[in-house]
């Protein structure tokens, strides 16, 4: 039997939804609340996002889709072009080639591949800026950033369980 | 029941796709370092790709940023409650003190104008302004910039002072047709020339991506003490003379408060002050021009 349209949107709506979550964090984090200090932990959201749907969905998350949410967030936040795309595929990588480690086991060991991969992508991420923008960034703030971001994994991992439980399955 | 062909597409692709899957990632990788280069080589294509991309989410942020001033809003009106009556006795007082000063400047405009019309002064070139609600913050991890919803189409140009009723926050580095980029004046990147007020000795105001920017070239002559106002110099041609910049916090290290609150920043004025400088001569030719 072949879908109907509804079915077919009602589809597409699911398989965009891990793209969308990702956009949705991603805006979270530009737009201006004007608490200090809220921008640090938002990014962060970004990042895990990625790394949630690359281990559990791969199939959803591309790592074009990780290269294209990178441009936009670069675009957004005036970083040069391509670091925030660099960052979301090392956080990629990590996951697509440890998810047979990953899926069944204890969680503390998905938790640690991403702070393996958050870390990375931090100094990636600063060690870059400081080159093209042409002076050495403090290194605390993206530092402190990554933490943030190991940090609340757990609580951005049970909104993002219950988005994959109720709309993408 | 699916016919063979599409079994046998079926069959095909599911190779290619894992081949393409190998070599994806890698490209990806590299495309990331070819955009980090091309975007550090200046070229206007970089720079076209990120202003169009910034048109057009900017109504989306645009669209998110009012609620969200909103609940920013809210808790400020609570925490203001608290302390209304408190605060009430204080702005009797500074009402009282502005009143006195209010005298003080008509007379002195009075006199200024006067002053003027007898040294034949030609009167300051005259400006232009557009409010616009900065609709996205990067948060300043590694860059000091804020996005604003109003480009060259509204009459915003490149190089164009950006300030809040408290002083200059900054200047338009990126121009899009709906949207804008100012550099906030604690970026890495951002030079501005400025003065001492009193003392009227040039410095150059350096960003380094901390709150306190710093002041570069002063004049060994120069003894500046703490709390002493920095106003732009003017030097240079973007912006004129005078501008409100921030005060002199630590001597030693020549570290500057700027009047601006940054992490507040939710509606700003750009100025045009229609001054011929370096930086607007080498505006890209969009926008505005095309029309």
């Amino acid at each position: 039997m072949t879908p109907t349209a509804a079915e077919r949107m009602d589809d597409w709506g699911r398989r965009l939804a891990p793209f969308a979550t990702v956009l949705v964090l991603l805006f979270f984090g530009l737009v201006p609340f004007g608490v200090p200090g809220l921008p640090l932990i938002a990014p962060a959201g970004t990042q895990i996002a990625v790394f949630y749907w690359a281990v559990y969905r791969p199939d959803l998350m591309p790592p074009l889709a990780a290269f294209g949410l990178g441009f936009i967030q670069d675009a957004l936040a005036g970083t040069p072009l391509g670091i925030a795309s660099l960052a979301f595929l090392i956080l990629h990588g990590i996951a697509v080639n440890q998810r047979k480690t990953f899926i069944g086991k204890p969680f503390l060991l998905v938790w640690l591949g991403l702070a393996v991969g958050a870390l990375l992508a931090a100094f990636a991420s600063w060690a870059l800026a400081s080159a093209l923008l042409g002076g050495v960034i403090p290194l605390e703030r993206p530092l402190f950033q990554a933490l943030a971001t190991i940090a609340l994994f757990p609580c951005f991992c049970w909104v993002l369980v219950r988005i994959h439980r109720g709309v993408v399955h | 029941m699916r016919e063979p062909g599409y079994r046998f597409a079926r069959r095909l692709a599911v190779p290619l796709r894992g081949l393409a899957h190998r070599f994806v990632y890698p490209l990806l990788v590299l495309g990331a370092f070819a955009l980090m280069i091309l975007g550090k080589a200046d070229l206007i294509l970089i720079e076209r790709m990120r202003a169009t991309m910034a048109d057009a989410l900017a109504p989306i942020l645009s669209f998110m940023s009012e609620p969200a001033a909103r609940v920013a809003d809210v808790i400020e009106h609570g925490r203001e409650l608290v302390r209304l009556r408190e605060e009430n006795v204080q702005l009797r007082q500074e009402n009282e003190r502005l009143r006195q000063w209010q005298v003080v400047a008509n007379r002195l405009e009075q006199e200024n104008a006067q002053l003027r019309d007898l040294a034949r002064l030609t009167a300051e070139p005259p400006s232009s302004m557009v409010s616009a609600r900065v609709v996205a913050d990067a948060g300043g991890i590694f860059v000091h910039s804020v996005l604003i919803g109003a480009g060259a189409k509204a009459g915003v140009g490149k190089g164009n002072a950006v300030m809040t009723s408290e002083g200059l926050a900054g200047r338009v580095a990126t121009l899009g047709d709906r949207s804008a980029r100012v550099l906030l004046l604690t970026d890495l990147n951002s030079r501005i020339p400025v003065m001492i007020e009193s003392t009227r000795e040039r410095a150059m105001l350096a960003g380094d991506n901390s709150h306190q920017p710093r002041l570069l070239y002063l004049p060994s002559t120069a003894h500046p003490s703490a709390g002493e106002r920095i106003v732009t110099s003017g030097d240079g041609g973007s912006f004129p003379p005078g501008l409100p910049v921030g005060v002199i916090t630590d001597i030693g290290t020549l570290r500057v408060q700027p009047f601006v609150d940054f992490n507040r920043l939710e509606f700003i004025r750009v100025i045009d002050f229609k001054i011929e400088g370096p930086v607007v001569q080498t505006e890209v030719p969009r926008g505005r021009d095309r029309r």
